[in-house]
C-alpha cells in the first residue's frame, strides 16, 4: 500500500443562503488549502470533487465549479455525485497507483436554494418510493421511532446528542448552530416529525471545503515545513445496505459496522470520532454499530447537527479529524460519512499520527 | 462476448392473467429560488443600465464576460471591472433549420459565438438582420438593445451586422 | 456602473419539472398491473421471503426471485411519523402519517401514507388497509393511501 496523508484542510463557515455561486463558494477554500500545502493547481497529480446538481437544479454544475481550480492546462480530474468524502476515497485509490504524489479533494453544496427534504426524495427508488415524495426528515423519523419502539433509545437520548453536539460547536467558528438549551428545555418543544423535534434535525447549510492529500515523503515534507503531523490514512472503506427501507432493520447500520472493521477502527484505541449523523438518533446507531465506547470523544466539532452542508458535511468530518491529528490533539481518529436515506451508505476512515 | 437474454421473469400464477405495465410515467417537480453569484448579479444589474460588465483576471489579465467569479485558467478570483463594448466579432456560428419543442424563433435562424471588443471569452447571441446563408466567421456585429432593459440577458434582443469590414482572422484565432 | 452593494445577489423562482418514462421489466410490470386491478403482488425469494414492493433480485443473496405471489391489501404499521403541513408533492393534502407497512403475507414493509386524521390514531402495530385509486394508471400512487382498520 502507498502511504497517504491529509496534509491540509480548509473550510468556510456554513450559513443558510450563502452569498455567491458555486465557484465563489469553493474558490477561497481551494486557494486556502493549496496555499496551506504550498502547491499550485498545475502541480496536482489528481483532483476530485463531490457535489450534487439536484441541490441547485442546475445540470453539470460541477463542471462550472472547475473554474475555481484553474483547469488550464487540463487537469487530471474526476467528480462524484456524492459527498466529498467519497471523492476523498477516490483520490486515495488514485494515489495508490503510485505515479502521482498529490491530490486535491473539494466539496461544495448549496442546500438552501430548494426544498432540501423534498429534493432528497429523488434519491430513493424511482418506481415505488420517489413518486410518493417522502421528505428526508420523515424518513429519519421512521428510523427514530423504530429505535424507540425497539427499546434501544429514548427521546432524552436524542436530545442529549443534540445538546452535546451544539455545545461542542461553540468552539467551532465554521459551525452554524453553536448553542443549545439544556435537555429539559429541548424535550419541552413540540415535535416536527414525531418523534423528532427541531433540535434532532440538522440546519439547512451552504458550505464548501477542500483538502490536500500527499503520499509518503511528499506528505512528510509538506507537513514538517508547516510544523504539523501528517494525518496518515490508516484505513478507509465504504459499504452499503439495501436500498429498500422496508427490508432493512433501520435501527442498525450493518454497512457502517463492516466499513469500520475493514478500515481497521478497532486495531488500536481511538481518541475521537467525527460521525456524519445529520439526525440525532443516527449518532446512537453509528456508535453502537462501530463499537465506539465512552472513551472515544464524539464529534468535538459539533458534527452535522451543528452544520450540514450537503455533499460537504462528510468530507468535513474527515477534515476535522485530520486537523486534530495535525496539531497533536489526537493521535488516532475515526471519520465517518454517510449517503442515502437513513444511513444507507457509510464510509469510514481511520487517521493516525505516526 | 455474448449478452445473455433478458430473463422472462419469475413465474406468476394469477387468474385472470395480468398484462404487465411495461412503462410508467414519473412526473417530478422541484421548486427552487435560484440565486446568482455576486459577479453574475453585478453583471446582470449592469445590463439593466445598458452596460456590459466584464471582470479581469489579476494574473493573466484576461477579461471574462459574463464574469463567473474566477479566472478558469488561473483559478484566482477576478478582481477588476472592465466595461466591454456591445460589438464584436463572430468566431463561430450555427444555423438552426429544424423545428423543435419550445421553439419561438422563425426558422432558419442563426446563433453565434461573439467575441466582444475588450473581452477574452466569446459569448453566445442570436444574430438577426441577414440571410442565414451569409453568416461567416470574422463578421463584425453590434448589439441591438431591447426597448425595456432589466437584469436579464433579454436586455440584448440580438446582434446585427455592424457594416464594418470583417475582422482579421488573427484577431480571434485564439478564441475559435 | 456596478451597484455599490454587491453583497446583494439576484434571486428568481425556478421550477425544475420533467417526466421520466421508465421501463419496468417483468417484476415491477406485474406489480403495477396488480395495483391497477386492486391487488398487491410480492416477490418470493429462493429462501421463501416475500418482498413487497417486489424486487427482481434477493437483496441478501443476489439471486433472481422465484415467483410473484399475491399478498394482502391490509397490513401492520412497523414504524410511523406524522406530517402536520403536507408539501404540495405529498400523497395527501391534509395532515397524514408516513408509515412502513408490512402487508399480510409479506416479510418486508412498504412506505406509504396513512390517512389517520390525527397522530393520536397512529401507533406501531396498528392495522391499515390500502385505499385504491378510482382511476388507476399503473403506478405506486394507484394506492392513494392506507386507512386505519378499526379493531373489531
Amino acid at each position: 500500500m502507498v502511504d497517504v496523508a491529509i496534509v491540509a484542510f480548509a473550510q468556510r463557515p456554513s450559513v443558510r443562503n450563502a452569498v455567491g455561486d458555486e465557484v465563489e463558494l469553493v474558490q477561497p477554500v481551494i486557494q486556502q488549502a493549496l496555499e496551506d500545502a504550498g502547491l499550485r493547481a498545475s502541480e496536482l497529480g489528481f483532483v476530485c470533487s463531490g457535489s450534487c446538481d439536484y441541490l441547485i437544479g442546475r445540470p453539470f454544475s460541477f463542471v462550472t465549479a472547475l473554474d475555481a481550480v484553474g483547469a488550464w492546462p487540463p487537469l487530471c480530474e474526476s467528480h462524484v455525485e456524492m459527498d466529498g468524502a467519497f471523492a476523498f476515497y477516490e483520490a486515495w485509490v488514485r494515489l495508490q497507483h503510485g505515479d502521482v504524489d498529490t491530490a486535491l479533494v473539494y466539496a461544495f453544496g448549496r442546500s438552501s436554494l430548494g426544498s432540501l427534504p423534498i429534493i432528497l426524495s429523488q434519491q430513493l427508488d424511482p418506481y415505488t418510493v420517489a413518486p410518493l415524495f417522502p421528505d428526508a426528515i420523515s424518513l429519519a423519523a421512521l428510523q427514530a421511532r423504530a429505535l424507540l419502539d425497539g427499546g434501544r433509545a429514548t427521546e432524552r437520548d436524542f436530545a442529549e446528542v443534540a445538546c452535546r453536539s451544539r455545545r461542542a460547536a461553540e468552539g467551532n467558528p465554521n459551525a452554524q448552530l453553536r448553542q443549545s438549551a439544556d435537555v429539559e428545555a429541548l424535550l419541552g418543544a413540540a415535535c416536527l416529525r414525531p418523534p423528532l423535534r427541531v433540535h434532532d434535525c440538522p440546519p439547512i447549510s451552504d458550505g464548501a471545503c477542500a483538502m490536500v492529500l500527499a503520499t509518503g515523503e511528499r506528505a512528510r515534507a509538506i507537513a514538517s515545513a508547516r510544523g504539523r503531523a501528517p494525518a496518515w490514512v490508516a484505513g478507509v472503506d465504504h459499504r452499503i445496505d439495501p436500498q429498500d427501507l422496508g427490508s432493512r432493520d433501520l435501527t442498525r447500520a450493518p454497512s457502517a459496522k463492516l466499513a469500520a472493521e475493514r478500515a481497521g477502527a478497532h486495531r488500536a484505541p481511538l481518541d475521537l470520532a467525527e460521525l456524519h449523523a445529520p439526525f440525532s438518533p443516527q449518532e446512537l446507531i453509528l456508535r453502537e454499530a462501530m463499537g465506539l465506547g465512552p472513551q472515544v470523544a464524539i464529534n468535538p466539532s459539533g458534527g452535522a447537527l451543528a452544520a450540514n452542508p450537503m455533499m460537504v458535511a462528510g468530507l468535513t468530518r474527515v477534515g476535522e479529524a485530520a486537523l486534530r491529528i495535525h496539531d497533536g490533539r489526537a493521535g488516532r481518529a475515526l471519520a465517518h460519512a454517510t449517503s442515502g436515506p437513513c444511513l444507507q451508505q457509510n464510509l469510514v476512515c481511520v487517521l493516525e499520527a505516526r | 462476448m455474448s449478452i445473455p437474454p433478458t430473463p422472462a421473469g419469475p413465474a406468476l400464477e394469477f387468474d385472470p392473467p395480468l398484462s404487465p405495465v411495461m412503462r410508467i410515467d414519473c412526473p417530478v417537480r422541484l421548486d427552487y429560488t435560484i440565486a446568482a453569484g455576486r459577479e453574475q448579479s453585478r453583471f446582470l444589474r449592469a445590463m439593466s443600465r445598458g452596460h456590459l460588465l466584464g471582470r479581469r483576471c489579476p494574473e493573466c489579465r484576461k477579461v471574462y464576460l459574463p464574469p463567473r467569479g474566477t479566472c478558469p485558467r488561473c483559478g484566482v478570483m477576478t478582481a477588476e471591472d472592465v466595461e466591454v463594448q456591445p460589438r464584436g466579432t463572430i468566431t463561430t456560428w450555427c444555423v438552426t433549420n429544424v423545428p423543435y419543442e419550445g421553439q419561438v424563433l422563425e426558422l432558419p435562424y442563426v446563433t453565434a459565438s461573439v467575441l466582444l471588443d475588450g473581452a477574452d471569452l466569446p459569448f453566445y447571441f442570436l444574430i438577426q438582420g441577414l440571410p442565414a446563408d451569409q453568416i461567416r466567421m470574422g463578421m463584425r456585429v453590434e448589439a441591438e438593445w431591447a426597448d425595456t432593459l432589466g437584469p436579464t440577458l433579454d436586455s440584448i434582443r440580438c446582434f446585427r451586422p455592424s457594416g464594418e469590414p470583417d475582422a482579421d482572422p488573427a484577431s480571434y484565432a485564439e478564441h475559435v | 456602473m456596478a451597484t455599490p452593494d454587491d453583497s446583494e445577489v439576484l434571486k428568481a423562482p425556478y421550477a425544475l419539472q420533467y417526466t421520466y418514462t421508465r421501463s419496468t421489466g417483468p417484476v415491477l410490470g406485474h406489480f403495477f398491473a396488480g395495483l391497477m386491478a386492486g391487488r398487491v403482488l410480492g416477490a418470493r425469494t429462493a429462501t421463501g421471503r416475500v418482498l413487497v414492493p417486489p424486487a427482481e433480485y434477493d437483496p441478501d443473496t443476489g439471486e433472481a426471485v422465484e415467483a410473484l405471489i399475491e399478498v394482502g391489501t391490509a397490513g401492520t404499521v412497523t414504524t410511523w411519523t406524522w406530517v402536520d403541513a403536507p408539501a404540495e408533492s405529498a400523497p395527501l393534502s391534509r395532515a397524514f402519517g408516513w408509515a412502513l407497512i408490512r402487508l399480510d403475507g409479506a416479510d418486508t414493509a412498504m412506505l406509504h401514507a396513512v390517512d389517520a386524521g390525527s397522530p393520536e390514531r397512529m401507533a406501531t402495530g396498528m392495522r391499515v388497509r390500502a385505499r385504491f385509486a378510482a382511476e388507476p394508471r399503473g403506478a405506486i400512487t394507484d394506492i392513494v393511501c392506507f386507512d386505519p382498520v378499526e379493531a373489531s
